[in-house]
């Protein structure tokens, strides 16, 4: 190991691991977002809705975000939708990541105990009242462990927007071996980053785990 | 701008080539995923604590770090330490190896599952402990591990696509090539998702079978 090397190019590896942590934050609340518009469709009473989201589900999960993000950067011109890489990076990467966020929304709701709902009904709320204030807040902390494991996914993925030329950790290692060959240290370094940015995610879900957690809670 | 397949045609055959090397390297990398998967599994779970203790790490940075990266490493850190590897296998290797941290960890949880009197009554009945793993233990977890592992084998397949960026020819590449003469990089981009979309829905019909079946024989 090149210790000096490392001190040189550190500054220039945490600048990159700034634009991935900023594409990791604005692509999963575009998915939060999404995948509480899919959600939403898929427990509609209209049928149709609920094949869209179904259909969407699929067809998002059945092919390779790479594709997706190619198919929306380099093909979107034709359609008159002219993005930046980092735009491009984030609308695919969270309308991706949201149809995965919305598989485990979904399993939350759905292990509510259905005498929840039923209960809330025959007291006369109406089916959104029930959601908002009987399902949902027992739901919430089911579905905080699949919503970081999918925001973990998604920071990894952030990596492929390199690709289209977004300067992020990846791209930049990449750009730092061809003017160091280093590939060992630079790859370690940013290989590090990404590790501190899922190190955060976790720490976060762990923390939003416990709020739930009333064993936990500090008395009031 | 209106769309326009009318092109789409005329590349048939190149488009079909990079599907069937697709496959092709979800075969072989999913094969390198499985076994050493299998392999690190039982090393880590049986081998010396020091092993173990070292195989959980490497693990752990194979799942924490994007495919992307690690594929990279290999590329540029294999030339630089003298190891002439063609790209294809670089990828191939590099995709496998990242999955198979993935099926050790899954394969792990289910060894440790298997109801410990299969070992013990296969060794009452003399095998020794390498065979009773092998012909007892490993195939009781591989099938129940089948529905989680054959997951990972659907995700390895779309990430086969990422082997485009090392110039390996497979779907997305010969769509690159396709587009780069036809300028229609919506139609061409569309069609590879199609195909994916169509492998994968096989696949995931073929896993279900399986999981079906593997449910009849347990």
């Amino acid at each position: 190991m090149d210790l000096e090397l490392l001190a040189r190019i550190a500054p220039f590896i945490a600048e990159a691991a700034l634009v991935t942590l900023e594409l990791t934050v604005v692509s999963a609340v575009i998915g939060l977002v999404v995948s509480a518009l899919v959600v939403l469709a898929r427990f509609s009473r209209l049928a149709p809705l609920r094949w869209a989201a179904v259909a969407y589900v699929s067809v998002i999960r059945g092919t390779p975000l790479l594709v997706q993000l190619f198919l929306v950067f380099f093909g979107g011109p034709q359609l008159g939708l002219d993005l930046s890489p980092f735009t491009a990076g984030v609308l695919t990467m969270g309308f991706n990541i949201g149809a995965y966020m919305s598989e485990g929304i979904r399993g939350a709701i759905l292990s509510v105990e259905r005498g929840q709902s039923e209960a809330a009904r025959s007291l006369g709320f109406g089916r959104l009242d029930t959601m908002r204030y009987f399902i949902l807040p027992q739901a919430a902390p089911l579905m905080v462990r699949s919503l970081g494991v999918n925001t973990i996914i998604l920071s990894k993925g952030t990596a492929l927007v390199s690709t289209v030329g977004v300067v992020e950790l990846t791209y930049s290692a990449q750009r730092l071996v061809t003017s160091t060959y280093k590939p060992f240290e630079v790859f370690a370094m940013a290989g590090a980053a990404y590790i501190l940015i899922i190190g955060i995610i976790s720490l976060i879900v762990r923390m939003v785990e416990a709020s739930f957690d009333p064993s936990r809670r500090a008395p009031a | 701008m209106m769309l326009d397949f009318s092109q789409v045609p005329g590349y048939g055959g190149l488009i079909l080539t990079g599907l069937l090397w697709t496959i092709l390297i979800t075969c072989l990398a999913g094969a390198v995923s499985i076994l050493l998967g299998v392999l690190a599994a039982v090393a880590t779970l049986y081998g010396p604590r020091l092993v173990s203790l070292l195989l959980r790490e490497v693990a752990f940075l194979f799942m924490a770090t994007p495919l992307l990266l690690q594929l990279y490493l290999l590329y540029y850190g294999l030339s630089q330490v003298g190891i002439l590897l063609p790209a294809f296998w670089t990828g191939v290797i590099g995709l496998g190896i990242h999955y198979a941290a993935y099926n050790a960890d899954i394969l792990g949880a289910a060894l440790k599952a298997v109801d410990p009197g299969q070992a013990e009554a296969a060794r009452s009945l003399g095998f020794a402990r390498g065979a009773t793993l092998l012909h007892f233990v490993i195939p009781q977890a591989m099938l129940s591990s089948l529905p989680q592992m054959g997951n990972n084998s659907i995700m390895l397949l779309k990430d086969t696509a990422v082997l485009s960026v090392l110039g390996i020819a497979e779907l997305v590449l010969n769509a690159q090539r396709a587009i780069s003469e036809t300028y229609r990089p919506f139609e061409f981009y569309l069609v590879a998702a199609a195909l994916y979309y169509i492998v994968n829905l096989a696949m995931e019909l073929a896993l279900k079978v399986a999981s079906r079946r593997a449910e009849v024989v347990r």
